[in-house]
């Protein structure tokens, strides 16, 4: 018994704010410390993530199913509408249309969810001190575990559709880490502006769908007019994270370093801008919210 | 006793700290809400104002020259009317809110208990949210581990503990939050009117747990309108009143001025 105590008083000692001193006018690097501070409470963004998986298809029958099944039901009428009305004729559109979705969805959910989650968590930042980038990083986190599980639907689909899968698909991970890099910094952006003008939030969902329509996830490239449309859908970053998302598995090939560094660095640059704002702004969160 | 680190360079205290050391400094502290004056209906408007440097807001004070001393092992009690500014000087203390103006010190680590049980989410069971809510504390999942027996004892929910949160009554679900909020001993400890909770013997052990940290020179913070319990609890008592400092000072005296001023009001 004696022991036991005395493993659990040396484990509290290492509690983030034990034994330290706050003075509210220590200036320190805030974009910095925010990300010593979010290091510290990574037990709490792995108990958001766990809790958002978790209750998410709490009382449903098909339960974590649903993360598998809702990008298939998708992909499904996407492709009968798209390849019937509209024509398209390409070699496995189907995989095609799945992979861009999945892709598409991992980024429009995280950098919503980013957003939502700072806004309702603003009671309990009201009460209690946490890192204020716990928000958005979980919601990068369960967006992760969530892109993770579809990746079976997707092997399924793509070789269903006749194409085979090699080696290159275990490079699947570096597109991945891309678009949770790049969908973290939008998502961090957006819900430090949104603390302060609440329509954001809701002009986002408008945006988000003309976004959708100018990303390669139902078009197939070279369907479309050279010139200007050419030239528009390359200003747009998740262009390049898409592609680079599709080459491991749908295309089946290792991504040249061009491809790597481009979306890399669309990547970083996003994160490392939606951090340093965000973090600039976050002492003034409280008395907003 | 471990030696807390010192960042203060105007601070040169001896450690470890004598028994009489401050916990909780608040020097000149003043915090500005800015609150809009006029309504402004499209974002436009706003875009354009804000262009033209036309956006009015009124500014409000929330707290303005508030000085602080509160030492470790003292129990120290907040009274004033409501929108005084007690719960803006809790934020302050709880790291929640960075002052306007003014210096904010305090030493260890502080336990909120402001209003139970918010961060328990009703799906999870008993048992998830114990390490959820230790999870926004701060704890490591290792330590969550070795506190865990613990909070589910002294909650007393060992039966309930794997039921989702949702079928809890109101007093289990204050039971558990209390339980997690005070299973180590904080520096110091907030009570925001929440010392009541669950029944009598349940209400009679969470108070002797509180008086168990005072005793382990934890400063205990108390905001209340239950003016008999201040007089009970309290060594020292800081009066606030529309953001200021009107007094403070011994429990017995202000209290008493407290009272007085009720009376010449009515």
């Amino acid at each position: 018994m004696r022991g036991l105590f005395n493993k659990v008083k040396s484990a509290e000692v290492q509690s983030p704010t034990v034994g330290s001193v706050y003075d509210s006018s220590l200036k320190r690097s805030t974009a910095l410390e925010e990300l010593q501070e979010i290091f510290l409470y990574r037990n709490l963004v792995f108990q958001f993530v766990r809790r958002d998986i978790l209750t998410r298809y709490k009382r449903s029958v098909l339960g974590i199913a649903w993360t598998m099944l809702t990008p298939l039901g998708t992909m499904l009428i996407l492709t009968i509408v798209f390849s019937k009305a509209f024509g398209i004729k390409t070699e496995g559109y189907a995989a095609y249309v799945l992979s861009g979705l999945m892709a598409w969805t991992f980024f429009s959910q995280t950098s919503n969810a980013a957003i939502i989650h700072l806004v309702w968590g603003g009671t309990l930042l009201n009460r209690i001190y946490v890192p204020r980038t716990v928000f958005a990083v979980s919601a990068t986190g369960t967006g992760l575990v969530n892109l993770t599980i579809s990746l079976i639907p997707l092997i399924i689909v793509t070789l269903f559709s006749g194409i085979p899968i090699g080696w290159p698909a275990l490079l699947i991970p570096i597109p991945m880490l891309f678009l949770a890099m790049f969908s973290l910094g939008v998502g961090l952006f957006l819900s430090a502006m949104a603390i302060y003008y609440a329509d954001i939030a809701e002009m986002y969902q408008v945006i988000l769908t003309g976004w959708l329509y100018l990303s390669p996830v139902i078009w197939v490239e070279n369907i479309l007019p050279k010139g200007f449309a050419a030239l528009l859908i390359r200003l747009n970053p998740m262009y390049y994270l898409i592609n680079l998302f599709r080459m491991p598995i749908y295309e089946g090939v290792v991504p040249t370093f061009t491809d790597i560094a481009i979306s890399g660095g669309i990547a970083l640059v996003t994160l490392v801008v939606g951090w340093l704002f965000f973090s600039s702004r976050a002492d003034e969160f409280a008395y907003r919210v | 006793m471990n030696s807390p680190i010192v960042f203060d360079s105007s601070l040169v205290t001896a450690n470890p700290l004598p028994p009489q050391a401050e916990t909780i400094r608040l020097e000149n502290v003043g915090v500005r809400y800015r609150i809009p004056s006029e309504r402004i209906a499209t974002f436009k408007e706003y875009f354009i104002r804000r262009l033209q440097g036309r956006v009015k807001s009124k500014e409000f004070w929330a707290l303005r020259n508030v000085d602080l001393n509160i030492l470790r092992g003292e129990v120290f009690g907040l009274i004033g009317h409501n929108g005084a500014g007690k719960s803006t000087l809790l934020k302050l203390i709880a790291r929640v809110l960075k002052p306007t103006e003014g210096r904010v010190v305090v030493r260890g680590r502080v336990a909120p208990l402001l209003e139970m049980g918010a961060g328990f989410h009703g799906e999870l069971t008993g048992r998830e949210n114990v390490y959820l809510n230790g999870a926004l504390l701060g704890f490591s999942h290792q330590e969550m581990e070795a506190k865990y027996p613990r909070i589910v004892d002294f909650a007393e929910l060992q039966e309930f503990i794997d039921a989702p949160m949702r079928t809890y009554s109101s007093g289990m679900w204050a039971r558990l939050g209390f339980a997690v909020a005070t299973d180590a001993q904080p520096d110091v400890l907030i009570i925001d009117e929440v010392l009541a909770v669950g029944d009598e013997p349940f209400q009679r052990k969470s108070f002797d747990r509180i008086m168990q940290f005072r005793d382990g020179g934890a400063t205990i913070l108390l905001v209340s309108h239950n003016l008999i319990m201040v007089e009970a609890l309290c060594h020292r008592v800081a009066w606030i009143d529309h953001g200021h400092v009107k007094q403070s000072g011994l429990t017995e005296e202000i209290i008493r001025e407290y009272r007085q001023s009720h009376k010449n009001e009515t």
